[in-house]
């Protein structure tokens, strides 16, 4: 099993003691509301999915991150954590003083202690970070439409985000332990976001050949419309890994955190996180955590050339599709034929045969996992009446 | 702020020409960066080598009870 990255795997959850007593003290401390992604960022600062870090980015590691892609002490890490804060809010706070962070419905659940108090040029940001200043690039509007200061300090979470998906909530030290319970020492992670095609089953079974377990992790979190809503991923996947995967040989539980579309840069952060996870290997596809055409498709793959001390191995596949005659998923390496005997899977596709309430063909999807899907009214996000 | 980020190191003569050798044909255009990329793979193999991890047994039990009763393990 990989070392956690940096080393040490951060746990910075309050005791149960410490709980009560912050659940108290908070009511008297100066206070922030954070947006939800926000507010799983804190979660997965205390939880160690963000480890090394303890906290939000102070002004020299943002500095470094941008400009070096690692932190200053020379860890590898790619997207900048941070907190943002208004020109009022930044006035009101000091150096040294402990404040609360509370959820959009404004309960108190972490405290921050306020390390340093800096201003950012987004643009640089944006440059750096996404490798654009368009604004239609997700990203970058979200970065223009951050607060003008940034806060930095290490974090303590007394109270748990409440998920719909506790079942399928597993912090790093429960993977850790329960990796080594089932004695794997070789486990290959896969990030998603989608139902899972027959494409997606080909891949994780190849690289599942060559080790011990395969960790599905789907990011559940904010999305954009038209997309499949999170229950209905978690369903699609449980019933494919009981009817189609050994049952010792996979795991899935949810990643609680947003989508960047930073490409390259959030391919090697999603890496990171999975090694924190206890994951040895880590797949990366094609166009990998993009968006538009703002990368190159094997950008999110070059990049981990840049990273010789990352000690998680990247697993990288081509472009995959289904040939008729192969009769299964291949790719260039493996199929002989001509383009017109392939398919691609396409997302859109199967997407919209869902709504017009039709199978996606067999060899496309495995009818149990098309049949869940089909089991609910609303399957993407913006389809709730 | 990129160059204040960077030092000097000095190296044998010789070991530097084995290097500029060992170099060509790697897409490295500069000496430095690749005598860094060799060191951090070292450094970091060497870390990697070094480290154990470990919970408290309290923490163990937590966890495994919290597993199983999720039903990730029997």
């Amino acid at each position: 099993m990989s070392t956690p990255h940096g080393g040490t795997l951060v746990d910075h959850t309050a005791s149960e003691r410490k709980s009560a007593r912050l659940k108290e003290e908070t009511r008297e401390m100066k206070s922030i509301r954070l947006t939800s992604g926000l507010r799983k960022d804190v979660q997965n600062l205390a939880n160690g999915v963000y480890s090394p870090l303890t906290g939000f980015l102070c002004g020299n590691d943002f500095d470094w991150v941008l400009e070096e892609s690692r932190l200053s002490d020379d860890t590898p890490w790619t997207l900048p954590i941070i907190l943002d804060v208004t020109e009022e809010q930044r006035k009101e706070l000091s150096i040294g003083e402990e404040i609360s962070l509370l959820t959009e419905e404004e309960e108190p659940f972490a405290t921050l202690e306020v390390e340093e108090l800096y201003g950012f040029d987004k643009k640089r940001m944006a440059r750096k970070i996404y490798g654009t200043e368009d604004q239609d690039h997700p990203g970058v509007k979200r970065v223009m439409n951050m607060k003008d200061h940034l806060v930095g300090g290490d974090i303590l979470q007394f109270k748990k985000n409440s998920t719909d998906f506790e079942k399928f909530h597993l912090t790093p030290k429960e993977t850790r332990i329960l990796f080594r319970e089932k004695g794997w020492r070789t486990i290959v992670g896969f990030q998603t976001r989608n139902v899972p095609h027959m494409g997606h089953e080909y891949v994780q079974k190849t690289a599942l050949s060559f080790v011990d377990g395969i960790f599905i992790n789907p990011i559940i979190g904010k999305k954009k419309a038209g997309d499949y809503r999170d229950e209905v991923i978690l369903a699609a996947y449980d019933t494919l890994m009981d009817k189609y995967y050994l049952k010792g040989r996979a795991v899935m539980s949810i990643l609680e955190a947003e989508m960047r579309y930073a490409g390259p840069k959030e391919a090697v952060f999603h890496a990171i996180m999975r090694k924190n996870f206890g994951c040895t290997h880590f797949i990366v596809g094609r166009d990998h955590a993009g968006v538009g055409d703002y990368y190159g498709p094997y950008d999110a793959q070059d990049i981990f050339d840049e990273f010789p001390d990352l000690d998680i191995t990247p697993v990288f596949f081509k472009s995959f599709t289904y040939c008729e005659k192969c009769g299964g998923a291949v790719d260039g390496h493996i199929c002989p034929h001509d383009d017109k005997n392939r398919e691609n899977f396409s997302g859109t596709k199967m997407r919209n045969m869902f709504k017009e309430g039709k199978t996606p063909p067999e060899h496309m999807m495995r009818p149990e996992v098309a049949k869940t899907v089909l089991r609910y009214e609303d399957k993407f996000v913006g389809d709730q009446k | 702020m990129t160059e204040k980020n960077y030092t000097t190191v000095s190296i044998p003569k010789p070991l530097a020409k084995k290097i500029k050798k060992r170099m060509e044909g790697t897409g490295f255009n500069s000496m430095s960066s690749y005598v860094t990329y060799v060191l951090r793979q070292v450094i970091s193999s060497m870390e990697e080598e070094e480290k154990a991890e470990e919970f408290s047994k309290e923490d163990e039990e937590k966890v495994k009870e919290r597993l199983r009763a999720l039903g990730y393990l029997d």
